[in-house]
C-alpha cells in the first residue's frame, strides 16, 4: 500500500491519527468513570467490553490501516476471530454444563 | 533468483511477504491471549467470589486491590506510543528521517515508562503480601500482565534495533525500511490493543 | 498475475549468467553457513529429516524397553539391563517411575519431535517451495530459527532424563493435578514444549506466507498439488491451535514454579496431606486447553501423510487424482471442523448431555470429509495399470491402515461406547493405527519417493521391499491385539500390562506376541537405515525425472536441485498438477510447466 500515498495524503492521515488519539483518550476516561459507578457485574461487563471493542477497533482500523487493508488480511482476521469466539463460548458452555460444578473451586 | 515480493506487493494478493507474515503472527497471538482470556473467564465463572480472599482480606472488586489510576496512566502511555509509532512511519513516508528518529525514540521512551509504572505496581503488590500464589485473581493478574510486559519488552528490542543498527537500510533501500517500520508498528499496535482489553477486564470488572 | 512479469524480463535478459553466478557464489559458503546455520530450505529440510529420524528412533527405543516390561513383568532386561542406573533399572528390572517416564516421553517425542518435524519440517520444507516454483521459503532466516528452536526443544526434552527423579511421568497429555505435583522433569517438559510450540508457530507463518505469496506464475490455488494443500491446511491448524496450549503451558509452569492454583482445586489431598495452596482452580481447564490444540494436532499428524500418499498414488496409477477439487474442499472443511470436536476426549469428565451431544455430532460430521479424502484416494486406483514401485507399496498400505484407524474412531466419538472404551488399550490401538501404520508408512513412502530428488540416487528396491513387508506385518501384529485387549477392558498406561488384573487374564498373553512383533519391527528397520545411508554414495543414479512425474519439483529443476535458487528461470505453470495419460498426448504425463 505504501506506494499509493503522496505526502499530502499522509498529512491528511496525520490529522486522522490525532483525532483517533483524542477519541481513545476520551473513551479511556469514560471506561474509568463507568468503573467508579460500581454497576452490577453484567451491565458493567457489557459497557466495558463494548468500549474496549470500540477502542480496539479504532486502533485496528486507523493505526493498523485495516480500513484500507486487502481482503486476504481480513479473511485471516475473521478466521482467528471465529476460532477465538468458538473457544470462548464453548469454554463457558462447558463450564456451565459440568455436572455439579465438578472439580471446580 | 531472489525471493520475490519482499518489498513490492504481490499483485493478486495486494500485500508483501512481511505484511502477510506479521498478520499471520498476530493471528496466532490473538489465539494466545485469547486462550489466556478464556482460561480467565473459565476460572472466574467457577469462583464463588471474585477477586475474593487475599492476604487475609476479602475483596469484592478488583479496583480495591489494583491501582486504577496507575493503570489509567499506563493506558494513556500506550495509546500515546501507538500514535508516536504511526507518526514515525508517516514521517518516513514524507521522507523526513529526522522526524522519524524523534518519534521512534519517543515510542521507546514511552514503552520504558510503561514498564516502570508496571514495576511500581508489582512492587507495591508484593510489599502488601499480594503474591500470585495468594489467589487465582492475582495469579491471572500477574500472568496476563506479565506476558503482556514481555511483549512490551520484545517491542522495545525491535524498535531499538530500527532506531539504531537497522537504520542502515534506510540509506540503501528506503522503501524496504519504511515497510519494516510499518510491520514493527503493526506489532506495537497489537500490544496496545491487548492492553486496551486487559485494562477493563482485569482492573475494573 | 504473479511474480512473473518483471522478473521474467530481467531473467531472460541476463538470466543464464546470473544464475550460474548465483550457483557459483553459494558454493563458496563456509561450512557452518551451508550445513549448520543453513538458510536454504532444502538444507533445513534435510536437517529436520535427520533430526526427526533420530527422534523417531529414540521414541521407538523407549517403547521397546517398555514392551519388555509388558511382556515379562518384573524380569530383568537381558543384555542391556546393566547399562541403566540404579534409579531406573536396579538389577535390570524397570521401576514403575521409569516406566512412566518412558511412556510419557515416548508419546511426546513421537508426536512433537518425530512425526510433525518429519512431515512438516522436513517434507514441507524441502518439497513445498519446489512444488510451487518458489526460490526458497518466504523468510529463510526465520526458517533457520524454526529448526534451531526445535532442536533446543529436543535437547531440553532429552536432558530432562538427567534431572533429579528423571523425566516427566504424567503422560504426553500432562493432566493436572498429577502433572502439577510431579518432579522437576515436568518443568523441563513444559519448557521443552514451549520451544517446540514456538518453532511450529514460526514454521507455520513461513509456510503460509510462502504458499500464498511465492507461487510461480500460473500456479493458481487449484493448480497446487494436493501435498501443498495438505501442508497449507496443516500450517493453519498449527498457527491457530497451538497458541492455546502455549498459554496452558505458561499456566502450568506458573502453578509449578510460583505456586498459583490455576489447575488445582481447593482442598486437594496429596499423600494424606491437604496441599497448602490457594486452590479454586480447575484441572478440567487444562484438559480443555490441551485438547483444543491436541485434536487439531492429530490432523497435523495425518494431513501431510495424506498429501504424500496422494502425490504417489497419482504418479504410480498414471491417472489424475479422483475428485481433486472435492478432496481439497474436504481438506478445508476438515481443518475448520477440527477446532470444534475436542471435547470428545473428555466424555467421562461429567459434562452435561447437551454439551456431549454437540461434540458427538461434530465428531460424526468431521468423519465425513476424512472419508471423502480416503475414498478419493481409493477411487483413484480404479481401472489404473499401477506401477508397484516401493513408494507405491507404502502408499497403498496407508489406505486400509488409515481406514481401520478412522473406523475404530467412530465408537470413540459416541459417548455411550466411549465411556467403557476410554483410557483402554482400544484407544491406543485406534490412534496408533492412524499414526503408525498410517502416517509412518506414508512418511516412508515419501522418503522412498523423494530420496532421488535429494540425492540424485534411488534407494535399493529389493531392500525397500523387505523393509516394507517387515514393517507392514509387524505393525499390524503390534496394534491389532490392542483392540482385543481394550475391548476386554485393559486400561492403558499399566506398568504390568494387566498381569495382576483378573479380568485381563484372557488377553494378557498377547503382550508377549506384541512385544516380539515390536522387536522384529526394529530388525525390519535395519535394511532401511543401511539402504538410506549407503545409497547416498552407492545408489543407482537417476535422471532428472525418474518417476515421470508432472509436478514442478521434478520437471522444472535438475535432480538434485540447485542450491538456494532452486530454478534457473522462474517456471511458468500452464496446467493442473495431475495430467497423467491425457488422451491424444504423445507421452503419458504432461508436466505442469509444459505450455
Ligand atoms: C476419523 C475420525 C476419528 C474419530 C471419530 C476419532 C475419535 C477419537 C476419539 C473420540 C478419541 C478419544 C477416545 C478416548 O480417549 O476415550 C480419540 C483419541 C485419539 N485419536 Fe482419534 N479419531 C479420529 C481420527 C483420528 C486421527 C486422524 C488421528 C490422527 C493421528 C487420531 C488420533 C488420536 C489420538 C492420538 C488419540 C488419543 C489421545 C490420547 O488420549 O492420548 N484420531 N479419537
Ligand atoms: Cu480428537
Amino acid at each position: 500500500m505504501a506506494e499509493l500515498h503522496s505526502p499530502e495524503e499522509i498529512r491528511k492521515h496525520v490529522r486522522v491519527y490525532m483525532m483517533v488519539f483524542g477519541s481513545l483518550a476520551v473513551l479511556t476516561i469514560v471506561t474509568v468513570s463507568v468503573g467508579y459507578l460500581k454497576l452490577p457485574i453484567v451491565p458493567a461487563m457489557i459497557v466495558a467490553l463494548f468500549i474496549a471493542c470500540v477502542k480496539g477497533g479504532l486502533v485496528g482500523s486507523y493505526f493498523m490501516h485495516l480500513i484500507t487493508e486487502k481482503k486476504l488480511i481480513f479473511w485471516l482476521l475473521i478466521a482467528s476471530a471465529v476460532f477465538l469466539f468458538i473457544m470462548l463460548t464453548l469454554f463457558i458452555w462447558a463450564h456451565n454444563s459440568q455436572e455439579g460444578g465438578y472439580l471446580v473451586s | 533468483m531472489d525471493i520475490p515480493y519482499t518489498v513490492e506487493a504481490r499483485p493478486d494478493t495486494g500485500v508483501n511477504n512481511a505484511k502477510l507474515g506479521i498478520w499471520l503472527f498476530l493471528a496466532s497471538e490473538i489465539m494466545l491471549f485469547g486462550g489466556l482470556f478464556s482460561a480467565y473467564i473459565f476460572l472466574r465463572i467457577g469462583a464463588p467470589e471474585w477477586p475474593g480472599m487475599m492476604a487475609g482480606h476479602m475483596y469484592g472488586r478488583a479496583s480495591e486491590v489494583l491501582s486504577v489510576p496507575l493503570a489509567t496512566l499506563n493506558t494513556f502511555i500506550l495509546i500515546g506510543s501507538s500514535v508516536t509509532i504511526v507518526m514515525a512511519w508517516a514521517s518516513l513516508m514524507m521522507n523526513r528521517f529526522d522526524k522519524y528518529r524523534l518519534f521512534m525514540g519517543a515510542t521507546i521512551l514511552l514503552a520504558f515508562g510503561f514498564l516502570i509504572i508496571k514495576g511500581i505496581e508489582y512492587t507495591s503488590k508484593f510489599s502488601h503480601g499480594l503474591f500470585p500464589s495468594e489467589s487465582n485473581f492475582l495469579g491471572i493478574y500477574f500472568v496476563l500482565t506479565g506476558l503482556h510486559a514481555v511483549h512490551v519488552i520484545g517491542g522495545i528490542i525491535i524498535n531499538s534495533y530500527f532506531l539504531g543498527p537497522g537504520t542502515k537500510l534506510w540509506k540503501t533501500n528506503p522503501k524496504y525500511f519504511t515497510n519494516r517500520i510499518e510491520v514493527a508498528g503493526l506489532y506495537w499496535h497489537f500490544v496496545d490493543i491487548v492492553w486496551i482489553f486487559l485494562f477493563p477486564t482485569i482492573y475494573l470488572l | 498475475m504473479t511474480y512473473g512479469t518483471e522478473r521474467e524480463m530481467t531473467d531472460s535478459v541476463s538470466g543464464g549468467d546470473e544464475s550460474v553466478h548465483d550457483v557459483h557464489r553459494y558454493h563458496e559458503e563456509p561450512f557452518w553457513r551451508k550445513y549448520i546455520f543453513a538458510t536454504d530450505h532444502k538444507m533445513i529440510g534435510i536437517q529436520y529429516a535427520l533430526t526427526a529420524l533420530f527422534f523417531l528412533l529414540t521414541g521407538f527405543t523407549f517403547m521397546m524397553l517398555m514392551r519388555w516390561q509388558l511382556a515379562y513383568p518384573g524380569q530383568p532386561i537381558p543384555l542391556i539391563g546393566w547399562l541403566f542406573s540404579d534409579d531406573t533399572m536396579p538389577g535390570g528390572v524397570m521401576v514403575p517411575e521409569f516406566y512412566n517416564q518412558l511412556g510419557a516421553m515416548h508419546g511426546t517425542i513421537m508426536v512433537f519431535l518425530g512425526v510433525v518435524p518429519l512431515a512438516v519440517g522436513a517434507f514441507g520444507n524441502y518439497i513445498v517451495p519446489l512444488q510451487i516454483g518458489a526460490p526458497d521459503m518466504a523468510f529463510p532466516k526465520l526458517n533457520m530459527a524454526s529448526y534451531w528452536v526445535y532442536f533446543c526443544g529436543g535437547v531440553v526434552m532429552l536432558a530432562s532424563f538427567f534431572v533429579p527423579a528423571g523425566a516427566a511421568k504424567a503422560g504426553w497429555t500432562s493432566y493436572p493435578p498429577l502433572a502439577n505435583i510431579e518432579t522437576m522433569g515436568q518443568t523441563m517438559w513444559l519448557i521443552g514444549m514451549m520451544f517446540l510450540i514456538t518453532s511450529s508457530l514460526l514454521g507455520a507463518v513461513n509456510f503460509l506466507t510462502t504458499i500464498i505469496q511465492l507461487r510461480a506464475p500460473g500456479m493458481s490455488y487449484f493448480r497446487m498439488p494436493f501435498f501443498v494443500w495438505a501442508q497449507f491446511v496443516t500450517a493453519f491448524l498449527l498457527l491457530l491451535a497451538f497458541p492455546p496450549l502455549e498459554a496452558a503451558a505458561f499456566l502450568q509452569l506458573a502453578d509449578r514454579l510460583i505456586g498459583t492454583s490455576f489447575f488445582m482445586p481447593s482442598g486437594l489431598v496429596v499423600s494424606g496431606q491437604v496441599l497448602d495452596i490457594a486452590g479454586g482452580g480447575s484441572p478440567l481447564l487444562w484438559q480443555h486447553l490441551f485438547w483444543f490444540l491436541a485434536h487439531p494436532e492429530v490432523y497435523v499428524l495425518i494431513l501431510p501423510a495424506m498429501g504424500i500418499v496422494a502425490e504417489i498414488i497419482a504418479n504410480n496409477t498414471r491417472k489424475p487424482l479422483w475428485g481433486y477439487k472435492l478432496m481439497v474442499y474436504s481438506l478445508l472443511f476438515l481443518g475448520a471442523m477440527s477446532f470444534i470436536v475436542w471435547a470428545h476426549h473428555m466424555f467421562i469428565t461429567g459434562m452435561g448431555t447437551t454439551m456431549g451431544a454437540f461434540f458427538q455430532v461434530t465428531t460424526m460430521i468431521i468423519s465425513i470429509p476424512s472419508v471423502i479424502i480416503l475414498s478419493g484416494l481409493f477411487l483413484s486406483l480404479w481401472g489404473a495399470s499401477m506401477r508397484f514401485t516401493t513408494p507405491m507399496l507404502f502408499a497403498l498400505a496407508f489406505l486400509p491402515m488409515f481406514g481401520i484407524g478412522g473406523l475404530t474412531g467412530l465408537p470413540l466419538g459416541l459417548a455411550p461406547t466411549d465411556i467403557p472404551l476410554h483410557d483402554t488399550m482400544y484407544v491406543i490401538g485406534h490412534f496408533h493405527y492412524i499414526v503408525a501404520p498410517g502416517t509412518i508408512l506414508a512418511l516412508f513412502a515419501g522418503i522412498y519417493y523423494w530420496y532421488p530428488k535429494v540425492t540424485g540416487r534411488k534407494l535399493n528396491d529389493f531392500w525397500g521391499r523387505i523393509h516394507f513387508w517387515g514393517t507392514f506385518i509387524c505393525m499390524n501384529g503390534i496394534f491389532m491385539p490392542m483392540f482385543i485387549q481394550g475391548l476386554a477392558g485393559v486400561s492403558r498406561r499399566l506398568y504390568d500390562g494387566g498381569a495382576t488384573y483378573d479380568f485381563a487374564a484372557n488377553v494378557v498373553q498377547y503382550n508377549e506376541l506384541m512385544s516380539i512383533f515390536a522387536w522384529v519391527l526394529a530388525l525390519a528397520q535395519i535394511p532401511f537405515f543401511i539402504n538410506f545411508f549407503l545409497s547416498i554414495k552407492k545408489g543407482k543414479e537417476v535422471d532428472d525425472n525418474p518417476w515421470k512425474a508432472t509436478t514442478l519439483e521434478w520437471t522444472a529443476t535438475p535432480t538434485p536441485p540447485l542450491p538456494h535458487v532452486n530454478f534457473e528461470t522462474v517456471p511458468t505453470v500452464y496446467r493442473g498438477p495431475y495430467e497423467y495419460s491425457v488422451p491424444d498426448s504423445d507421452s503419458d504425463f504432461t508436466p505442469q510447466n509444459q505450455p
